[in-house]
């Protein structure tokens, strides 16, 4: 046929088959990634992608950890969410009211309303400090931080720039939070950054968690344990923080355990987004409650839900959301076609965790295996080594800056890691 | 991993005392592991030891924000009933694993 039967043939399909609406929450780290997957998965005359998120920055979220110790510049750790926003795909930059699943509509805070076919759900978490009495106040960005956004990270810098030693405690109030290795990689940070000014003997490094210790999983306690002696990092554990008295400099538990303070670096509550709430589908933290495989939400058919959104018993991680998305673009084909979901996400995950002075680990793990040693990401050879300290792997930390730019969030896939976690590679005690 | 003796029962435990097949559990293991952890139990303390295993069954991933927002005790109560990390005595005494992290 002709050139211009063929631009009549397309017009015609356009105005008589009804396009259909797939709407994005969200455009951060899994939002942007199932914006490029699907664009390219999706036949374009059928399906209009839009993706809403009234941010301007897309920040590299794990260089959050390292701007306090002005390891990162702050330019380092900021591009724009439109750059990674594929042709064709409509961005809209507005504040999101709810979500009224019902209707299959999402209110804007604007008034105006979105009709979806299909609804994919990647708000994320955030921190709540307002969740514990006493947290927020004048001490804020004083003698108590979070490095979990970009200001506490900025503003914590600034301070460890000229501290001049005392109590520091690295708290985390209550599980879950994303990137559970975080606040552990803090402290580890801390003891090389005041080595390296030559007054560790100054700082009193203790690391205060909910948790029943610094390591919960058996080997990880049995590899790992030695580096809390070697950076001499005292412990706290089950300390269920109630409040913060600032003007004593202590955080109180509900059990009356008292912890005092110099300085206070705490991870707040993490939560949902606040719209998750206004919708009435979340849980008691505003996550939604989803599908643990296949990603469907719990709520209604046509509303899935990736990333730190989820209530999944995985970590709240970019790696996970990565793993997720091509579970999930395989699973949103199979929706549209009426078939069932066969893709199931195993949980996988895949974090490098700084211990300090140049080193790193990398974990490898998913729902059912704990993180053990091994080589990653080709069996036997590596060159990555799993849950060993190694230059290597602190380089490879450093390099996931660039994979995260331009292969993870433009929806790539990473040589030689599969979404599904490989158990070739790895040492498993039978 | 290792078994265990508890009220009479071969149970799989790990290294810990938490028991690593939830299936295995009885009230009166429950009671003796109690026991061991210094609580009397009372019927509040099974209302909340009911509670725990059935959010446990569900996949739910405990806290105690969650146990405070039970409808069974409030997170005091709560602190009441099991002194001393609550959520980490109680799991064992439910016989299921306390709360793990990614690491």
């Amino acid at each position: 046929m002709g050139v211009y039967t063929n631009v009549g043939v397309l017009l015609f399909l356009t105005i008589v088959v009804d396009m259909k609406e797939l709407l994005i929450l969200g455009a951060g780290t899994a939002g942007t990634m199932m914006a490029n997957h699907l664009k390219k998965s999706l036949p374009k005359t059928m399906w209009n992608i839009r993706i809403v998120d009234h941010e301007e920055t897309h920040y590299y979220q794990p260089g959050f950890l390292l701007l306090p110790f002005d390891i990162y510049t702050t330019d380092q750790l900021k591009k724009s969410v439109a750059e990674f926003i594929p042709k064709g795909v409509h961005l809209i930059r507005e504040k999101i009211d709810r979500v009224d699943k019902d209707k299959d509509q999402v209110i804007l805070q604007n008034k105006e309303i979105l009709n979806y076919d299909i609804l994919i759900i990647a708000t994320g978490c955030t921190t709540a400090p307002q969740e514990i009495e006493g947290m927020l106040g004048d001490h804020w960005y004083n003698s108590v931080f979070d490095f979990y956004t970009y200001e506490g990270a900025k503003n914590l810098r600034d301070k460890l720039r000229t501290w001049e030693g005392g109590k520091l405690l690295v708290h985390i109030c209550e599980m879950p939070i994303k990137c559970p290795v975080a606040p552990l990689e803090f402290a580890f940070l801390c003891d090389s950054f005041f080595s390296n000014k030559k007054m560790r003997d100054k700082v009193e490094i203790t690391y205060v968690t909910p948790m029943s210790g610094a390591f919960t999983k058996p080997v990880a306690t049995k590899e790992l344990n030695y580096l809390l002696e070697q950076k001499n990092i005292n412990i706290v554990p089950d300390f269920n923080i109630e409040k913060v008295d600032a003007e004593r400099k202590k955080i109180i538990d509900y059990g009356g355990k008292e912890v005092e303070y110099d300085l206070l670096v705490t991870v707040p509550t993490n939560m949902g987004d606040e719209m998750i709430l206004r919708s009435g589908f979340g849980d008691d933290l505003n996550y939604v409650p989803t599908d643990k495989a296949t990603l469907q939400s719990k709520v209604k058919d046509n509303i899935f839900v990736l990333g730190d959104a989820t209530d999944l018993p995985a970590s709240k991680a970019g790696s996970v959301a990565h793993f997720q998305a091509e579970i999930l673009t395989e699973n949103i084909q199979s929706y549209i076609a009426g078939k069932p979901l066969k893709g199931a996400f195993d949980g996988h995950a895949n974090c490098f965790i700084e211990t300090g002075k140049g080193k790193a680990l990398i974990i490898d793990f998913n729902y059912v295996q704990e993180p053990v040693k091994g080589t990653f990401p080709i069996p036997g050879i590596g060159p990555l080594k799993l849950l060993e300290e190694s230059r290597i792997n602190h380089l490879g930390k450093l390099a996931f800056r660039w994979v995260y730019w331009n292969i993870l969030i433009k929806g790539r896939a990473i040589p030689f890691v599969s979404s599904a976690m490989k158990l070739a590679g790895k040492k498993i005690e039978k | 991993m290792a078994e265990k003796l508890i009220a009479g029962i071969q149970v799989d435990c790990n290294e810990q005392g938490y028991l690593t097949n939830p299936e295995q559990w009885n009230k009166e293991i429950g009671l003796e592991i109690a026991a061991e952890e210094n609580i009397s139990m009372t019927d509040k303390h099974w209302e909340l030891i009911d509670y725990l295993r059935k959010q446990y069954k569900d996949e739910v991933a405990l806290t105690v924000r969650k146990v405070g927002k039970s409808g069974v005790v409030d997170i005091k109560e709560f602190y009441n009933l099991f002194p001393n990390g609550p959520l980490k005595t109680a799991s064992k005494i439910a016989g299921i694993p306390k709360p793990v992290s990614c690491i």
